[in-house]
């Protein structure tokens, strides 16, 4: 079998004397999405923050295609240059218009000239129908919006691997199935993925493997209809059971 | 066509998905409405001119008739002496403006490093972070006019070789070197307001952290602080008179002047006057600047 993009072996990580993530070990092979689902608190940003970097490990090791990134001599920037990111609150920068948040990093960091960077801009943006707004400024976007150019702008960079951090949570209902169905949309042109969700049932359609988190560790995994169907451990059914008493299933 | 309104194709891109029925003429209730907001404006604005004229009109009474006004007008408002001196207070405001010139930009730059120094967390630059914070904190605690004479009479009495004596020059080091410490504090406030998430989102593109400095932070940080960095610059304007008492001609030692020569104070009204010209409108401009900016944040919170 070949290296998987994303590979966790036992990481943890503590806040102090909490504990926050124990004992996590994933795989997540090229092409396939997996699903974090777990009560608010149990530890899904926090995991995704340690393999961005953003956070360091206390003990473990996170693998990028097969290359211990935990490594001290490793540089986080190379790491993250690699990674996409997509932040609950969308985080776009709100001094810069669509299309100058989108090249940024394109320019300063892979070192693109600007006409490039802006005719790539532009074609991701037409290919997700955000075209006419590429010179507005995020204020002006509504917040489904903001948060497409968001995953644009982690795109821009091609990244290995795209980490999605409860994209939808901080969205109107109305507004968050054009962010999911941009979503669906990078999973069936092969993007890896790694998300948080609470949209259960959009976990059921993109997702390759469900993990259910609860206070830190992994307490079931699996195929997304094992999982979200037929859970066995009674925290999982009961945590289903108030994901869809809200309505989200 | 009313059919039309609502999300019902997939391409909502193209044009606007509701239709308005052309013109629009306001209805009876509209009209009545407006009708009363007019008496109410004009009622409103008639009891703030009363107002304004009873109290404005009671001050100049009190002051007009007290016993020592004809004295008072005499000493501070002789015009025809004033406007005889005025060519050369106007000569010594050139002295402010090209002191102000020089110390903003030098301000501007001298702070800004030190306010990155500040909020830097790089560990090579930790002493210079704690000389930055010693030298904060000093120079916003001494008065600015003690600085000015310990810059201007101190160095000079060092007798140091290839060291200026020049007091306009000392002068200029002196107000550069208070306001550096009253600037950096507050683009350090602005740095420090800017929310750790958008730093976060930098990083996760892959930016540095001078490039997330640069290009996220800074931009951000320095338009939150505009209002007060140009509050301090009127400050600047008026405190560069303060280097007058080193012996350097500016607006306010040419009225000295002037004045000492007559027993006239009419010059010092004049020196004021011209300073209120170029002082008022910057403070207007400051609130404009300042309300824009709230106005700014406010939408932000909104989206
Ligand atoms: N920077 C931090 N310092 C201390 N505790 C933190 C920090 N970030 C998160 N936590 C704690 O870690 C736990 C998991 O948080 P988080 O990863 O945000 O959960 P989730 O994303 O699943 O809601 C929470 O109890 C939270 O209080
Ligand atoms: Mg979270």
């Amino acid at each position: 079998m070949s290296i998987p993009v994303l590979a966790l072996e036992k990481v943890r990580k503590a806040f102090g004397s909490e504990v926050v993530l124990e004992d996590i070990s994933i795989t997540v092979p090229e092409h396939t999405a997996t699903v974090f689902i777990g009560a608010s608190g149990s530890g899904k940003s926090t995991l995704l923050r340690c393999i961005n970097l953003l956070e360091q490990i206390d003990d473990g090791v996170i693998r990028l295609d097969g290359a211990d990134i935990t490594d001290p001599s490793v540089d986080p920037d190379e790491i993250r240059r690699k990674l996409g990111m997509v932040f609950q609150s969308f985080n776009l920068f709100p001094h810069m218009s669509v299309v100058e948040n989108i090249i940024l990093a394109p320019m300063r960091v892979h070192s693109k000239s600007r006409e490039e960077a802006i005719s790539e801009a532009l074609e991701l943006l037409d290919r997700f129908g955000l075209c006419e707004k590429a010179e507005q400024y995020p204020d002006r976007l509504s917040g489904g919006q903001q948060q497409r150019v968001a995953i644009i702008r982690s795109l821009a960079v091609k990244p290995r691997l795209l980490l999605l951090d409860e994209i939808t949570s901080a969205l109107d209902p109305v507004l968050v199935n054009e962010v999911l169905s941009t979503v669906r949309d990078l999973k069936e042109h092969g993007m890896t993925m790694l998300l948080a969700t609470h949209e259960m049932g959009f976990a059921k359609q993109v997702a390759d493997e469900v993990c259910f988190l609860e206070r830190g560790r992994i307490l079931e995994w699996g195929k997304p209809e094992e999982i979200l169907e037929n859970p066995k451990k009674p925290q999982t059914q009961e945590f289903l059971k108030r994901v869809h008493e809200a309505g989200r299933l | 066509m009313s059919q039309e309104v609502g999300r019902g194709s997939e391409n909502h891109s193209d044009s606007t998905p509701y239709s308005f029925g052309g013109s629009w003429t306001p209805s009876a209730v509209e009209l009545e409405r407006r009708i009363a907001r007019k008496a109410r404006g004009r009622k409103n604005s008639l009891v703030a001119a009363a107002s304004s004229i009873l109290v404005l009109g009671t001050l100049a009474t009190i002051v007009v008739t007290s016993p020592g006004w004809k004295n008072l007008s005499d000493t501070f408002f002789k015009w025809a002496y004033g406007f005889e001196v005025l060519p050369k207070i106007i000569l010594g405001f050139g002295a402010n403006v090209f002191l102000t010139v020089i110390a903003a930009t030098s301000v501007a730059i001298f702070g800004l490093i030190l306010a990155l120094v500040r909020t830097s967390r790089s560990p090579a630059i930790t002493p210079f972070r704690i000389l930055a914070t010693i030298y904060v904190d000093v120079f916003r605690g001494i008065p600015m006019l003690l600085i000015i004479l310990l810059v201007g009479f101190g160095i000079p009495a060092l007798r140091l070789k290839g060291v200026t004596n020049n007091v306009f020059i000392l002068g200029i080091c002196a107000v550069i070197i208070t306001y550096s410490a009253y600037v950096a504090e507050v683009i350090r406030s602005g740095i420090l307001t800017v929310h750790p998430s958008q730093r976060a989102a930098a990083r996760s593109l892959g930016l540095s952290n001078f490039q997330t400095l640069r290009y996220v932070v800074l931009p951000q940080a320095l338009r939150r602080v505009t209002p007060p960095l140009l509050n301090d610059l009127v400050s600047l304007i008026k405190d560069t008179g303060l280097v007058s008492i080193l012996g350097v001609t500016d607006a306010i030692r040419a009225a000295q002047i002037a004045s000492s020569r007559s027993f006239n104070y009419t010059p010092y009204v004049m020196a004021a006057g011209i300073f209120l010209l170029v002082t008022i409108p910057l403070t207007r401009y400051t609130d404009r600047t300042l309300r824009k900016s709230i106005d700014r944040q406010n939408a932000q919170g909104l989206a």
